[in-house]
């Protein structure tokens, strides 16, 4: 209910500012609108919106299993932590921008070149998380599976894991968060479809309702998925703490 | 099956690099159906061997030969449970061939029947050691480790307890160690005391007791106490305390 009430006060602040500041500059919510309708007729909306959630899919797929595992290994290993630490620092301070250009120039304009530089900056966020949730595990616990003889499976799936969902939370939740915001400079950049390409488009244009148009479905898009998904999914991970006493 | 223990020697390196003694000299035996407990002064290193004789830790000096192919089940001085899984999940994981028959009468005789939903946050320790003693019986382990199963729980939940192990280690054949501060648990439960020096433990002596635990009366309890006192008197290095309870 406060939910809603909170979406109607954007949407009046919103009429309200486009009734101050002229069409031109910003377009009532009712042309937004209008546009999007006409856009999803057409079925570009869902074209588009389509194209950049299977990157975001594979991106962030690649990157969470990639960045866990390493992760976990330098959280295991003093040597690998010794050697994977330089390249982290750099990764992490990488701008996106340089890595996404980069990409585009050596792989060429491609789809893999596009998905591979998404996936890379959002890596070293998910190594580091991970790294932290690895040395953080009990070693009292991995003794108990020790002696009780639990196979590789069952103590991943049953010691392990558990302990560190809360990490791999972590990691999705602001990973994710990174990689909505690359996805689009990356279309924009160099793909010939997807949200951040009609962004580009409407920008040249000047396009002010187009751009409104498809930003605000990529935005409600997102909120479905957090809340669809995420937030779920985090609830579900850690519903043996809610319980306890 | 037998287990012989033939440790010479557990150093640590402790922060500061310097080594630490924590085991010297200690050998023994156990043969299937005997129940071995272990006593010693607070501290002295029976974690240690606990975890030498656990194949946990394999930096040792010495030898000790397990019963091969021999099940193994251990109770940890703290419960050690999944906190993410249920009661009844905690002891399945452990014991995945357990028939429910099995489990459900294990869980009556330990009075965690109503609890098997719970997760261990939300159990009192008690009630979560007793979780702990289930885990360790459904495996039918045929060598049995328990690290001081009674610490810290009160007089008369740990005398129904140490009741319940004695009925559970009677109904199977098996190796059992038991280590605890309590010489009155030892003589209740033991049918072989070994013990211990202060640190660097040593094995002070072995003291087989022949009566069978059942027909075990308070007199022979207290006749026993009173050898183990006179023992101690003659090895002042070991600070056993007769009139200790718990």
């Amino acid at each position: 209910m406060l939910r809603l009430l909170s979406f109607v006060l954007f949407l009046a602040t919103w009429w309200i500012a486009a009734l101050l500041a002229g069409s031109a500059k910003l377009p009532a919510p009712s042309i937004v609108f209008a546009t999007m309708i006409a856009e999803a007729r057409s079925g570009a909306l869902f074209l588009h919106l389509g194209v950049t959630l299977a990157r975001v899919v594979l991106a962030f797929t690649l990157a969470m299993s990639v960045g866990s595992a390493i992760g976990h290994l330098m959280g295991r290993s003093r040597l690998a932590n010794r050697l994977g630490d330089p390249w982290l620092i750099l990764l992490l301070n990488l701008p996106a921008l340089v890595v996404i250009v980069l990409a585009y120039i050596w792989a060429g304009l491609t789809e893999a070149a596009a998905i591979a530089a998404i996936a890379i900056n959002k890596l070293p966020t998910a190594v580091v998380t991970l790294r932290e949730g690895t040395r953080a595990l009990d070693p009292a616990l991995d003794e108990m599976a020790q002696v009780f003889a639990f196979p590789r499976w069952r103590t991943f799936r049953h010691v392990l894991l558990p302990q560190l969902a809360p990490y791999i939370a972590a990691a999705a939740r602001s990973g994710l968060s990174l990689v909505w915001k690359i996805v689009l400079v990356a279309e924009l950049l160099g793909r010939p479809n997807g949200i951040g390409f009609e962004i580009g488009v409407a920008f040249q244009l000047f396009d002010i309702p187009l751009l409104l148009a498809y930003s605000l479905s990529f935005a409600a898009v997102v909120l479905v998925i957090e809340a669809v998904l995420v937030q779920p999914f985090e609830l579900r991970v850690s519903r043996w703490r809610l319980r306890a006493a | 099956m037998q287990l012989d223990v033939d440790i010479t020697g557990k150093s640590f390196i402790s922060a500061a690099g310097k080594p630490h003694r924590v085991l010297s000299d200690i050998s023994f035996a156990l043969a299937t159906g005997e129940v071995g407990v272990v006593v010693g002064p607070s501290g002295c290193g029976k974690s240690t061997m606990l975890r030498i004789l656990a194949g946990l830790d394999p930096n040792y000096q010495g030898r000790v030969a397990r019963p091969a192919g021999a099940r193994l089940a251990m109770v940890f001085q703290e419960p050690r449970l999944l906190p993410w899984r249920s009661v009844a999940d905690n002891v399945r994981l452990a014991a995945p061939d357990a028939d429910d028959a099995r489990l459900a009468a294990l869980f009556s005789v330990l009075e965690l029947s109503a609890h098997r939903d719970h997760y261990p946050g939300e159990l009192s320790l008690g009630l979560a050691r007793r979780v702990a003693l289930a885990r360790a019986f459904a495996v039918e382990p045929d060598f049995l480790i328990l690290d001081e199963p009674l610490a810290s729980l009160d007089d008369a939940l740990a005398a129904r307890l140490r009741e319940e192990i004695a009925t559970l280690v009677g109904s199977r054949p098996m190796i059992t160690l038991l280590v605890t501060h309590s010489l009155d648990d030892a003589v209740r439960l033991g049918d072989k005391l070994i013990l211990l020096s202060a640190r660097p433990a040593r094995l002070l002596h072995t003291l087989p007791i022949a009566i069978p635990r059942t027909a075990r009366d308070e007199q022979v309890i207290a006749a026993i106490k009173a050898d183990l006192a006179r023992l101690n008197l003659a090895n002042p290095s070991g600070s056993l305390d007769p009139d200790r309870q718990q």
